[in-house]
């Protein structure tokens, strides 16, 4: 089959223009083994409000990828190849360093999967939040640390005045991350970058931090992009999915249609690994067999495709792109292309939803 | 699963002693059994002692009071020299497989390792069995000669069950086998792992964080909570019935990867953070969270019950 198949690329769904919108992104890390393609032509956009997860497993570039949006990759070795980051009407790529410090932490936070990371363990914490406060707002150190208390509390951090005072290794791991919020919400962002912000924390303490999560959501109106491999994380919180393999976004939709609909085979694969709680046990999980690619030398066709139970001969000639199949759904698989004369019956089965 | 008991733990304690003042009770009191072709799933938080009761079992820490039963016999105070059979028959799969390989040994060297400590098989029949391990854990005998820093974690921890399958074990104690893992492969050695053990009717102690992991590899769900067995019940029972508060709130707090369920379900969020196991307040060591708590929790220490057949718990409520 010919390798050029013209299609038609996906435009965002219309409606106001999303808060943040991610075009074509490409980064690359170059090490003494060679080229490291980490993230190959990444799109993808958040809507003011909502909340996205971001999920995939190791090294399919979800982390770097959130990362230049916060231009923190770090150069060298990592190089942001080529595409657009458009926040709030600005190429944040065009950006000189001095004016991305001042999107940095007020326009947007973030918080990482280790606290430690975000902290730093010479300073205590109140002291710590008024730093970033004082950087962005026009305010005097009194009212910043009052305002930092007040930070402290709305993360239900127990004793705020008293915790304030002390410094990160007083504090557990569960109220490290509750720091790191407040830190991170201090000025107000309009958006919340959460890298796997729960991965490290105990079961428990990980439902306290969801729970706050989307009690601040809600209160405070904020977007939030979170990065994580846990799927219940994502049934918790995200009302938007996408769902990145080898560099490149493969299906992107609403929850329940990534949850109920997936139509991608990797998507499916990987709702079908996880036990459920709430299903019987010791039956087999569904595994997708071998590992993901090797990003040295990306392969030519859809990276998927050695591991996919559905490829096709075009899967290794080609990559398919992202198709928008029903309303905010793409997926970017050649078994819903219009050349496939089954795309249409293919569409109709809708993958295979999770059976309920 | 048949009726004989492969492990029977009475009475277990492990305490670390950290100074003059202070003592870490990592495991305090713990007993359960094991049956033959059974497996057990021991789950709990950070630093609960759940990976303390598998390495006391495994003797690699001698304990400090009870008693450990394998196979009919006491091994709690054998000496090193009295338990080479029992390392032949117990075998252990550790959680990270960056660490428990060493770098400088081949593939073959790793397996055969075991094969040479006991004696089983050497010259062409080693080499064979190698292979033949291998095999049976996905692996082909050209990885043989190769070493771990060329394998990916999964294939990594496919090295190490290998290892442990070398000497035709009985028991298999597997401590966070896949929580360094990704998803998809995370399947793939769960799924080995039950076949494994169907097939050659392993008795296993499988050990994670996971509730809904192990859950499903498990007959039988045991809970711990600094030190405590709080709850021991089948994996079925254990979803549709938890009795301890902890338990519940274990379960609650498990998010599960469907959308509409998660976002109908009534969630009971436990207050503060699992208290130390370093010189424990007397009473239940939940008590301080405990949604149902009462006044006699705080003082004296419920002991792990039969409150229906086959279902312990240890709750002054029942």
């Amino acid at each position: 089959m010919e390798t050029a198949i013209e299609g038609k690329a996906f435009a965002p769904s219309s409606g106001e223009a999303p808060l943040l919108s991610i075009e074509d992104l490409q980064v690359s890390f170059y090490t003494y083994a060679g080229e490291v393609h980490a993230v190959r032509g990444v799109s993808y956009s958040v809507k003011k409000g909502s909340s996205l997860a971001v999920v995939g497993e190791s090294g399919c570039g979800k982390t770097v990828t959130v990362q230049s949006v916060m231009r923190l990759i770090p150069t060298p070795p990592g190089r942001i190849k080529g595409g657009r980051i458009i926040f709030k009407g600005k190429d944040i790529l065009a950006l000189s360093e001095k004016e991305m410090q001042s999107v940095r932490g007020k326009e947007i936070g973030m918080i990482f999967q280790d606290p430690m990371t975000g902290l730093n363990p010479t300073m205590n914490v109140g002291s710590q939040i008024v730093e970033a406060i004082v950087k962005h707002q026009r305010v005097d150190k009194a009212t910043a640390w009052e305002k930092a208390v007040k930070m402290l509390e709305m993360v239900e951090i127990p004793n705020p005045k008293v915790r304030a005072l002390q410094y990160p290794h007083q504090y557990s791991g569960g109220m490290r991350q509750r720091a790191m919020i407040a830190m991170a919400l201090a000025c107000e962002p309009d958006l919340l970058i959460a890298d796997e912000p729960t991965t490290s924390l105990d079961v428990t303490i990980q439902s306290q931090i969801l729970d706050l999560l989307l009690e601040l959501q809600e209160r405070l109106g904020m977007t939030i992009i979170i990065i994580t491999h846990n799927l219940g994380v994502v049934a918790r919180l995200a009302n938007e999915i996408v769902v990145m393999y080898a560099g490149k976004v493969v299906e992107q939709g609403t929850s329940s249609q990534i949850f109920y609909r997936p139509l991608h085979p990797y998507t499916h694969a990987l709702l079908r690994s996880v036990p459920r709680l709430d299903r019987k046990t010791r039956t087999a999980l569904a595994s997708i067999p071998g590992t993901p690619p090797d990003l040295f030398v990306p392969p030519k066709g859809c990276a998927f495709a050695p591991r996919c139970p559905r490829a096709m001969k075009v899967c290794l000639e080609a990559d398919a792109f992202p198709m928008e199949l029903e309303k905010e759904h793409q997926v970017s698989c050649w078994l819903y292309h219009e050349s496939n004369p089954r795309a249409a019956m293919e569409l109709e089965k809708g993958g295979v939803a999770i059976e309920r | 699963m048949s009726a004989e008991l492969a492990l029977e733990v009475k009475n277990l304690k492990k305490y670390f002693r950290l100074d003059r003042r202070r003592t870490l009770k990592a495991v305090d009191d713990v007993s359960f059994t094991v049956g033959k072709g059974e497996v057990l799933g021991i789950v709990g938080e950070s630093g609960c002692g759940k990976t303390t009761v598998g390495r006391t079992i495994a003797r690699l820490y001698t304990p400090t009071s009870g008693s450990i039963i394998f196979d009919g016999k006491d091994i709690t105070s054998a000496k090193e020299s009295e338990l080479l059979w029992f390392r032949r028959k117990l075998q252990m799969i550790f959680q990270d497989p960056y660490a428990s390989l060493d770098p400088r040994m081949t593939v073959s060297e790793i397996i055969g390792e075991p094969l040479d400590v006991h004696r089983l098989a050497t010259g062409k029949e080693r080499a064979e069995r190698i292979n033949h391990l291998l095999s049976i854990v996905g692996l082909s005998p050209e990885h043989a000669s190769r070493f771990p820093h060329e394998f990916s974690g999964g294939q990594r921890q496919r090295i190490g069950i290998a290892r442990a399958l070398a000497v035709d074990p009985e028991f298999i104690i597997a401590d966070e086998p896949i929580s360094s893992l990704d998803v998809s492969i995370q399947a793939q050695i769960v799924n080995l792992l039950t076949r494994l053990q169907e097939e050659r009717g392993l008795s296993f102690i499988f050990i994670a964080h996971d509730l809904s992991m192990v859950r499903h590899i498990s007959h039988r769900v045991g809970v711990m909570y600094v030190g405590k067995m709080v709850e021991i019940a089948g994996s079925e029972e254990i979803y549709k019935h938890p009795l301890n508060p902890y338990t519940k709130a274990l379960m609650s707090a498990n998010p599960i990867p469907d959308p509409d369920i998660e976002k109908g379900r009534t969630r009971l969020t436990l207050p503060g953070e699992v208290p130390s196991p370093i010189n424990p307040l007397p009473g239940c060591r939940f008590a301080g969270r405990c949604p149902q708590a009462m006044e006699r929790c705080k003082h004296e220490d419920p002991e792990l019950k039969e409150v229906e057949p086959g279902h312990w718990v240890s709750c002054f409520l029942y």
